[in-house]
């Protein structure tokens, strides 16, 4: 069950401004029946002032999708084309009170819907084919769209990435495509600061790279498979480590082990061997 | 307001005579059934009358019973068994359409060396048995396929397939938690190896499964402890989950040996009023073999999420394949596997019914059913 806030159930069970517009001056559609949720937009604007007058839109899709575009037409009506393209998904979130972090992708749906049918209504390309190139094949969601939604939400997981635009939540193939583009966006900086030392650690300090790198790098890709891993102690160069969960006794734990050890060698120092307890 | 309650797949009410069999462990009767005293000792021949009701339910022997935490816990464990008895083999056969217990634990075993196979259903959801008999190598430790669909509700040709996987001297597990209560099982008639139960799917408590092991199959214990379970399966008994268990297949036996017509009927009734009353409404898997209690119908152009919260408002409990109410973001891996059209997949509702439902429950399902997804439709920018 979704934790829906009161605003998003009214407006779910109580939709304003559903349906089409007769003669519209801009019709704006995201979205598609495969991937679950669609939104048709369309615009009635006053061309001398380039108000919106009038908005309505049909939504396929689930509550927070069918809410999402009741708050999309009230927060621009009434706006300039340009002040209603300052409408930014959080904004639509907070008018239902907030979206659980999974459904925050439909509010990015209405932001992308408006922006569909302004550029309809300028005879521009719309934005959806703008370029870039395709990351996630399951939802047809380019890098140039990843790298937007991103930095306007502050994103820092594939997860999080995934909650806002759906990429990587199909067969997951691009996920690690995902990682590399928040990297090159966030960890440009952070990357350089922690980057390998070329400079002698000392032990204490060592200890707690490998620490970090177990808990940031190897424990959450094991705990996908419901295994786990714990630092046992660290002798010089020779790091040791305990699996658990499903890795005790797994037949791959060799290979698990030599991952470890290569992601120690990558972000700690060359000379580390890894033993297991 | 009354409750609705056709999501019965998902889980049933606890029948009054379990509940009131369960008390007394509770309170009075709370010792370790390992225990040397009395006290305990009492417990443990309860337990055993519950493991006798259990075997029953699928003519087994009771010795062949142990009790478990729940079905998946039974899956993983029946699965396991078979790989970890004979090491040297290294492929598994199971299908695309079976509950995550077995699929997502054989994608599992399937990352650290072994060889899976996902066996494909057709665009009613049935198994194609020559790929079963193609896919059965020297190397294939067990096959495991479900009984019948938790989302379909279609049945597979149990029978069928013990005569393929048997006559090649492998091991075959079924998960027959959707099944056992609903219609027969008889393992002597159709000798599976391993079959998986869960106590909650057929009015019990939650947390309490059993497997069925064949005498004399190799197989190793999953949970490793103390000696309970003749040493099959290690921890404590749930005891009040496991009498109560006990009773629930008592009472489920009973209650197939006086036959499901009365529960065909009000199945039969609501799909075919949704179908005449809602249009573009199709039912979703093969009706000659289906699980009495099972109704997969999708309504096209609208998306099952909002089709359930609508319902809820009516305290209507149903359950959907789409892709908004399945924690991920791809909709019904089993709607998937038979082809059905995204369009359909994502109005997908599964309604499942019990021995408690009633014709009021039905009849309220559809009155509001033809307005819930007319109003919908209006909102849908696919309908034209």
């Amino acid at each position: 069950m979704w934790d829906y806030t009161d605003k998003v159930k009214e407006l779910f069970l109580h939709p304003k401004n559903a349906g089409d517009l007769e003669n519209p001056d801009a019709v704006g559609e995201v979205g598609s029946i495969v991937c679950g949720d669609a939104l048709k937009l369309s615009l009635q604007v006053d061309k001398e002032s380039g108000k919106i007058t009038d908005a309505r839109f049909k939504t396929f899709g689930c509550a927070s999708a069918i809410a999402s575009s009741t708050a999309l037409t009230e927060l621009i009506k009434g706006k300039t084309l340009d002040e209603a393209l300052k409408v930014t998904n959080n904004e639509i979130a907070e008018y239902l009170g907030g979206l659980p972090r999974e459904k925050m992708h439909c509010s990015v749906m209405g932001q992308e819907a408006l922006e569909a049918a302004v550029a309809h209504y300028r005879g521009e390309k719309p934005p959806e084919v703008e370029e870039g190139t395709i990351v996630c094949q399951c939802y047809g969601i380019t890098d140039t769209k990843l790298k937007r939604v991103i930095k306007e939400n502050d994103l820092h997981t594939v997860d999080d990435v995934t909650n806002f635009t759906k990429a990587g939540g199909g067969c997951g193939s691009c996920i690690p495509d995902i990682e590399k583009i928040l990297k090159d966006l966030w960890d440009g900086k952070v990357a350089a600061e922690s980057a390998k030392p070329g400079r002698k650690l000392t032990n204490i300090q060592k200890i707690a790279m490998i620490q970090e790198v177990i808990e940031t790098e190897v424990r959450p890709l094991l705990e996908k498979d419901g295994g786990d891993v714990e630092l046992v102690d660290v002798d010089r160069s020779k790091v040791i480590v305990s699996l658990r969960g499903s890795c005790t006794g797994c037949l791959m734990a060799d290979v698990t082990l030599k991952n470890i050890e290569k992601k120690l060698k990558e972000h700690v120092s060359e000379d580390i061997i890894v033993e297991i307890e | 307001m009354k409750i609705v309650y056709l999501d019965n797949n998902a889980t049933t009410r606890v029948a009054d005579e379990v509940r009131e069999a369960m008390l007394p462990f509770f309170s009075d009767l709370y010792g370790n059934p390992s225990s040397m005293h009395t006290f305990g000792g009492q417990v443990h021949r309860k337990i055993e009358v519950a493991r006798a009701q259990v075997a029953a339910l699928i003519n087994a022997d009771p010795e062949e019973i142990i009790f478990t935490s729940c079905g998946t816990e039974s899956d993983n464990s029946a699965i396991m068994g078979c790989l970890n008895s004979m090491p040297e083999k290294r492929h598994v056969i199971t299908t695309r359409v079976e509950h995550p217990a077995v699929l997502n634990f054989c994608k599992t075993i399937g990352k650290r060396g072994y060889r899976v196979t996902l066996l494909p259903v057709d665009k009613l959801g049935r198994l194609d048995l020559d790929e079963l008999d193609k896919a059965v190598t020297d190397d294939t430790a067990v096959v495991s396929i479900m009984y019948a669909n938790n989302e379909s509700g279609v049945i597979f040709p149990m029978g069928d397939i013990v005569n393929i996987v048997k006559s090649r001297g492998v091991l075959l597990h079924t998960d027959a938690v959707q099944v056992a209560g609903k219609i027969p099982v008889d393992v002597k008639k159709q000798p599976v190896d391993l079959v998986s139960l869960s106590g909650h799917k057929m009015h019990a408590a939650k947390g309490v499964g059993a497997l069925y092991i064949k005498r004399g199959t190799r197989f190793s214990p999953y949970i490793i402890g103390g000696h309970q379970e003749s040493g099959r399966r290690g921890g404590t008994e749930n005891v009040a989950s496991i009498i109560g268990f006990g009773k629930s297949a008592e009472l489920a036996g009973n209650h197939l040996s006086a036959g499901n017509s009365k529960l065909i009927e009000l199945r039969d009734k609501l799909e075919f009023g949704l179908s005449e009353t809602c249009p573009e409404a199709r039912t979703n898997g093969d009706t000659e073999n289906r699980l009495p209690n099972t109704l997969n119908i999708s309504f096209e152009y609208v998306e099952g999420e909002a089709i359930l919260l609508r319902l809820n408002e009516f305290n209507i409990c149903a359950s959907s394949g789409s892709a908004c109410t399945s924690g991920s973001l791809e909709p019904s891996h089993v709607l998937r596997a038979m082809g059905v059209p995204y369009t359909a997949i994502h109005g997908s509702i599964r309604f499942s019914l019990s021995r408690y439902t009633t014709d009021d429950d039905i009849n309220k399902v559809l009155d509001v059913m033809p307005g819930i997804i007319k109003e919908l439709r209006e909102l849908s920018p696919f309908v034209k």
